[in-house]
């Protein structure tokens, strides 16, 4: 969380009282600016070309019928908000936000508590544990398509070793990905298991930052391992836990291609999420059809950008504290 | 610091707990290790009941398919990678060091930009690219991807940048300027150096990232000549669904960079993740 906090403040005159800024003023104010201005300069070009025309055209594509003619002959026409009303009576919105409420809780809920349990574990430190800890890493570093393909086939039907194990202790054969009971878990359990290694790694340095004392005094008193842990750890880590939650939360609802790979979204709309239908719309199909794909992917912005501010609302307030 | 104990002390606690360490990691790392025993399974294999849990006889039919046919999307993705680190340090450095350290006028807004920058979804900046790219004729580009993953990393770029240069110590460039050096000749030959460790941090994962793209790349690059390795496997798993243990190996081919990234600079991914907080 360094970064951000430190970030936040960056703008602000630096460390007023600190150090004298004098060589500064020297050259004057206004040359001082132009060199700021100079190094700022391809980032605020980047910004301008790389993320606001193309957001911008994603406005564009939403107000506008584009069919694939019209995108390449670029006449399409204005029809307003047509396309967002198309979207929101849909058979498939409801569906979807409900899948992608379930997705992303479920996620969250049990890479948090996973990661945590492991963050305390790793914590007490043992033969072994900084490697071990390391090799957690892995998931969170593999290419998705990697990781998606690899679950995949572990839960195929017919041949994957997930049923396989299952069927040893006498259960039937799911079918993970193809059943519509089951799609929707079966890529949220993928899911958990690629988002477990970030919770562990920010858990586990919010840790490091809870003194070595408390818990010595804590067990002078009496406390054992859990009550430590309910009356110090969890309430002491409470910053650190809503910044992982809430980061959680942004970075899931955008997941796309863990899903894509797995389910495509099937079957049917069982595991169709925002991001997903969006996807499928505009790219999935042999027949892209860009607007309501555009129109779908707003409104997952503007979810992002509540879940996001939140974001930011809460760093402000541990700024201040 | 204060919660890690001394290391002696690690080596005094109950075996125990590295038994049941080991046994969670072995659990984590499952997939992985069944992704390379798949990789290694004969054809006539990989449909046994029960499957086999270790290649006692392997073969490396998959990894000779994946050496004659997914090369040149090894080689591509080796470019997109090295291209991507290029535009976010070359964007990043120069920015963090006006926002950290030249006083930038709206550093603040301009902070507060890239944080809803990194909340923007890939799919909806896709579709955006999708457009533009379209009219501008840089759809299935190794360029126009190389510029489309860039985007995941230069917030995070910046952000780390300016969070590590902020925390230069102010008198290391008042020397400098007292020695008539200017911004310019600063941010190379103190600033820069300085920051070798944020330049490998933000290298390390703009290359991650590139590598491991599948959202742009199946959108924006879907018929170009020169595919990435994302979208060689991708296209396998459609094309032959009964060759897993050559898609298998294709996947353990393209998990190469991490694993050796894992060894050689798992501080800095430690860094990375805790600093930027960024996974997309």
């Amino acid at each position: 969380m360094t970064t951000t906090e430190a970030t936040a403040t960056a703008g602000a005159p630096p460390g007023v009282g600190q150090v004298p800024l004098r060589p500064r003023r020297r050259r004057g104010p206004a040359a001082s600016q132009w060199a700021a201005a100079g190094f700022a300069a391809p980032l605020l070009v980047y910004l301008i070309l790389f993320y606001a025309y193309p957001l911008w055209r994603n406005i564009d594509l939403s107000v506008h019928d584009y069919t694939i003619r019209a995108f390449v002959q670029g006449n399409a026409e204005f029809v307003g908000f047509e396309k967002y009303a198309e979207v929101f009576s849909s058979a498939t919105f409801p569906m979807a936000l409900w899948n992608t409420a379930v997705f992303t809780v479920v996620s969250i809920v049990f890479q948090y508590a996973i990661g945590l349990a492991l963050a305390v574990f790793f914590r007490s430190g043992f033969r072994l544990s900084g490697v071990l800890r390391a090799m957690f890493l892995v998931p969170w570093l593999l290419p998705l398509i990697v990781s998606a393909s690899t679950w995949a086939w572990m839960l195929n039907s017919d041949n994957g070793i997930v049923n396989s194990v299952l069927g040893a202790f006498g259960a039937e054969q799911i079918n993970w990905l193809t059943s519509p009971d089951t799609a929707l878990l079966s890529v949220t359990i993928a899911n958990i298991w690629l988002g477990i290694p970030f919770n562990l790694v920010i858990l586990y340095s919010g840790l490091q930052n809870i003194p070595g004392e408390v818990y010595e005094a804590a067990s002078l008193d009496g406390a054992g391992p859990w009550k430590q842990f309910w009356s110090i750890t969890f309430p002491l880590l409470r910053p650190v836990s809503a910044i992982t939650i809430l980061l959680g939360l942004i970075y899931t609802l955008k997941v796309v291609d863990v899903i894509w790979i797995m389910t495509t979204g099937g079957p049917g709309n069982a595991s169709t999420t925002l991001a997903i239908w969006s996807y499928r719309e505009a790219f999935g199909t042999g027949q892209p059809d860009f607007s309501p794909a555009a129109a779908v992917g707003n409104v997952l912005i503007l979810i992002a950008l509540v879940f996001g501010f939140l974001h930011l609302q809460l760093q402000r307030r541990q700024e201040d504290s | 610091m204060t919660g890690t104990r001394p290391r002696n002390e690690a080596w005094r606690k109950p075996w125990w707990k590295t038994a049941l360490g080991l046994v969670f990691t072995a659990f984590m790392l499952f997939p992985v290790y069944w992704m390379v025993n798949v990789s290694l399974t004969q054809t006539s294999d990989l449909r046994a009941d029960p499957p086999h849990w270790f290649p006692w006889n392997p073969t490396f039919e998959g990894y000779a398919a994946v050496f004659q046919q997914q090369l040149p999307a090894l080689g591509t993705s080796l470019l997109v990678g090295l291209g991507c680190v290029a535009l976010t340090v070359l964007i990043a450095a120069p920015a963090g060091y006006a926002l950290a350290l030249l006083n930038l006028r709206g550093g603040r807004t301009l902070n507060f930009l890239l944080l809803v920058a990194q909340m923007v979804p890939a799919v909806v900046m896709a579709m955006g690219f999708y457009a533009v790219y379209n009219s501008l004729g840089l759809l299935n580009t190794v360029g126009g991807l190389i510029v489309a993953d860039s985007t995941v990393a230069v917030p995070f770029g910046v952000l780390l940048y300016t969070a590590f240069m902020s925390g230069i110590p102010r008198e290391l460039l008042q020397a400098a300027r007292v020695d008539g050096a200017g911004p310019w000749r600063t941010f190379r030959s103190i600033v820069l150096p300085v920051s070798r460790n944020s330049t490998l941090t933000v290298s390390l994962f703009a290359f991650l990232w590139a590598w491991s793209d599948f959202i742009f790349a199946s959108t924006l690059n879907r018929n170009g000549e020169l595919i990435p390795i994302t979208l060689g496997i991708y296209n396998y798993i459609g094309n032959n669904t009964t060759q897993w243990n050559a898609i298998m190996a294709t996947a353990v081919v393209a998990s190469v960079p991490a694993a050796i990234l894992l060894v050689v600079a798992q501080r800095y991914v430690a860094a990375g993740v805790t600093a930027g907080a960024v996974k997309d």
